[in-house]
């Protein structure tokens, strides 16, 4: 096979790209730079597009003995990834940035070059199976659950899925490690990523102030109707969120309070009791399928909303082209923007973008 | 590196001794280096006092536009600089420097479509030479090819009293040279580009010129430029540059006719291709073993990618340091646009290049050329 290694300069992405080699593939290294701001001066290595990183991947090329290139996504990556990560928020909604990239970015962008330079598949360092089943390829959850990321590739169709190559998902991490230094690979000990690449500190709402500016408005208590706090743009709240609020006056019965509604329009940030947050029904919009879609009969599932958050069980089924996943135990502060990933067992079926949630069973 | 130069190389390898030194082995290093500054300034008709010995181009441009500027600046308080618009980076990056830190004011001067610079321009620039510490233009260009005007640089120069810089690093050995006749003040070039060692390469300064140097230390070089001299190196790059002068319209002939035959079939192969640079035959037009195109829709790296799979060497100009590469600001003083400029290759042809060699471009591109256009661009597409 033609492989296209996406590579990060990580450890992960490297360790994928010797497996590749090794498995007497053509292999071709490529370096998706998604930024053009590089800092020369600013050392730390966080996130997947440092120069640090770039030179890594050179290096980790170089030990292979493969052809290495890097493609410049900075345009790409802005236009599809960062701007619709701030009209996401602009707009009320909790977007993932890292599964808009796998989703336009990786297995779009990316592959489609790929597939028309005559590559047969891109292949990651992500933690996921594919696993060969009878209607095609299947997507399943890694073998090592800490760093299990099929809820970020849950945004992949199956045409994208048949051309993809997860070579890391069947072991641990440390298996992974160990494998990196065993063979020489100067990634071996570098820090995992956490972050969004594009804020390296971190810190999202200071990030987003930057770049929307101060939009004032009121924080809202559910119960008493009050105004409990000024607050400086409703980009800085997610749904479920408790730390930053900054309220004037605790409430009457003491308990903490949490963010229930964020509406762009008032500019009003609504907080109430956790009770306020239990979600038990979810409508989705833009499912896509990792296999077989789905219909209108409901078929038992359990659903992710979080990249480490736990399945709950539940019955999913397809109503006017929305994904409504109905859940037997409910899901606590769940945004609009959210991808919501739904599973049997190890498989993922598929996933859509959390639209509308309600509350059906009462406590 | 040529057979001569490595063998002049590993004979000066094997002696002990530092040029500077006036101990035997000293003396006899001494020796090595002084005649190959003699061999040097004769292939190239000038004194052998003007050959500045450096670590390469790059070092010897920075002595050139940076000493150039201090010593007339502590003389005069001069802080104009005229220069190209398409000067390689290692004049233009330290102008930048002047320009950032050092109070210089830079008036660049245009080119025109071919990538030649506008005599008018410069000598707009220079005026009657007041406050005017040097100007600085490449002999040839290294993107596309484009010989400049340098006689007539250094009369307009000389005229205005101005000192004058090129960088002739792409021009030796390609096109003739009589570094007597111009009469600049610096002239850079580099041992690798003729095939002697890399990290070697000399600054020839013109005796009543005057430079501030950058490195100091141990005096050498006429206290222009510290640091203990690299005698086998300079050995390797007298001989090479013996070899680029003699042979030079010899390799021109041969270059200028692959040249063409490439630009002929590039036409033929992919006939909406546009050739950068001037096209037209004799010394004064294009360097004999560059061609630059471009190949409207496709990504200059990716068409440089699948050549690489067919083994063909070329390049897209500068990269940053992570590798990205830079849209080509020679290209874009030429008024080619950010797309076209993206779309670009360079194929460079030298002492090794052989009719297969060219045979071997024209097979690879078409298909290349059709499949980077189906491969797209990276970039957002209008919709």
């Amino acid at each position: 096979m033609r492989v296209l290694v996406a590579m990060s300069g990580g450890v992960d992405s490297s360790v994928a790209a010797a497996r590749m080699v090794d498995a007497g593939h053509e292999v071709v290294g490529v370096h998706l730079a998604l930024s053009r701001s590089h800092s020369v001066t600013g050392g730390r290595s966080k996130g997947c597009c440092t120069l640090d990183d770039a030179r890594d991947a050179r290096r980790v090329a170089d030990m292979l003995g493969i052809a290495y290139y890097v493609w410049d996504l900075s345009e790409r990556f802005t236009a599809e990834v960062i701007d619709d990560f701030i009209d996401e928020y602009q707009q009320g909604r909790t977007p993932n940035p890292c599964l808009r990239c796998n989703e336009r970015i990786k297995f779009s962008a990316v592959l489609d070059r790929a597939l028309a330079l005559d590559f047969d598949v891109v292949a990651t360092g992500h933690y996921a199976r594919l696993v060969a089943g009878p209607q095609g390829t299947e997507l399943h959850r890694a073998v090592d659950p800490t760093k299990d990321q099929s809820y970020v590739l849950g945004v992949l169709s199956a045409d994208q899925l048949a051309h993809a190559a997860f070579p890391l998902g069947g072991d641990l991490k440390d298996e992974v490690r160990a494998e990196a230094e065993q063979r020489g690979l100067l990634t071996a000990r570098k820090p995992d990523s956490h972050d969004i690449c594009f804020i390296p500190d971190g810190d999202t709402a200071a990030y987003l102030h930057r770049r929307l500016g101060s939009l004032p408005g009121d924080v809202v208590d559910a119960e008493s109707g009050d105004v409990v706090a000024r607050h400086d743009g409703t980009f800085a709240f997610t749904i479920g969120q408790r730390r930053g609020l900054n309220l004037r006056m605790p409430a009457e019965d003491g308990a903490p309070r949490y963010v229930v509604d964020v509406d762009v329009e008032s500019r009003t940030v609504t907080v109430g009791p956790p009770a306020l947050l239990d979600v038990d029904s979810i409508e989705g919009i833009r499912p896509i399928w990792s296999g077989p879609a789905l219909g209108a009969v409901p078929v038992p599932v359990e659903a992710q909303v979080r990249a480490h958050g736990e399945p709950v069980p539940g019955t999913a089924r397809v109503v006017d082209e929305r994904l409504v996943v109905d859940l037997t135990e409910p899901v606590r502060g769940l945004a609009a923007g959210q991808a919501v990933v739904i599973y049997q067992g190890t498989r993922v079926l598929g996933s859509a973008t959390v639209d509308r949630t309600h509350r059906v069973v009462t406590a | 590196m040529l057979p001569a130069a490595r063998a002049a190389w590993l004979q000066q390898s094997e002696r002990v001794g530092n040029p500077s030194s006036l101990h035997a082995s000293g003396r006899t290093a001494r020796r090595v280096v002084e005649e190959s500054r003699e061999s040097i300034a004769a292939s190239l008709r000038t004194r052998p006092s003007a050959v500045v010995f450096t670590a390469g181009g790059t070092e010897a441009d920075n002595l050139a536009v940076k000493g150039l500027f201090w010593a007339r600046r502590s003389v005069t308080g001069a802080t104009r600089i005229i220069a190209s618009s398409i000067e390689h980076h290692a004049v233009l990056d330290p102008l930048e420097w002047l320009s950032a830190e050092q109070g210089a004011q830079i008036r660049w001067a245009g080119v025109d479509e071919l990538g030649r610079v506008s005599l008018a321009e410069v000598a707009a620039g220079l005026g009657d030479g007041t406050d005017v510490a040097l100007c600085t233009v490449m002999w040839a260009n290294n993107e596309v090819g484009t010989v400049q005007p340098v006689a007539e640089l250094a009369r307009l120069c000389r005229e205005a009293g101005v000192p004058f810089h090129t960088d002739a690093v792409q021009a030796l050995g390609q096109l003739p040279m009589d570094l007597g006749d111009l009469g600049a003040d610096a002239v850079t070039i580099s041992s690798h580009k003729i095939g002697g060692p890399f990290g070697v390469g000399a600054l020839i300064v013109d005796p009543r010129a005057r430079l501030t140097p950058v490195l100091h230390g141990g005096g050498q070089e006429r206290e222009i430029r510290s640091g203990t001299l690299d005698a086998p190196g300079i050995a390797a790059f007298a001989v090479a540059v013996d070899y680029a002068v003699t042979t030079q319209r010899a390799r021109a002939i041969r270059l200028e006719a692959l040249r063409d035959e490439l630009i002929a079939g590039i036409r033929a192969a992919v006939p909406d291709a546009v050739i950068n640079g001037d096209t037209e035959p004799g010394a004064s037009h294009r360097l004999p073993g560059n061609v630059h195109a471009s190949f409207p829709g496709c990504e200059g790296d990716l068409l440089l990618m699948l050549l690489d799979a067919a083994g063909v060497d070329c390049s897209t100009g500068s990269a940053c340091t992570a590798g990205i590469p830079e849209p080509s600001h020679v290209l874009l003083a030429m008024g080619v646009d950010q797309a076209l400029s993206r779309a670009s290759l360079r194929f460079s042809m030298g002492e090794s290049t052989t009719r297969a060699d060219v045979d071997a471009v024209l097979t690879a591109l078409p298909g290349a050329v059709a499949r980077a256009r189906r491969a797209g661009s990276l970039a957002p597409q209008a919709s």
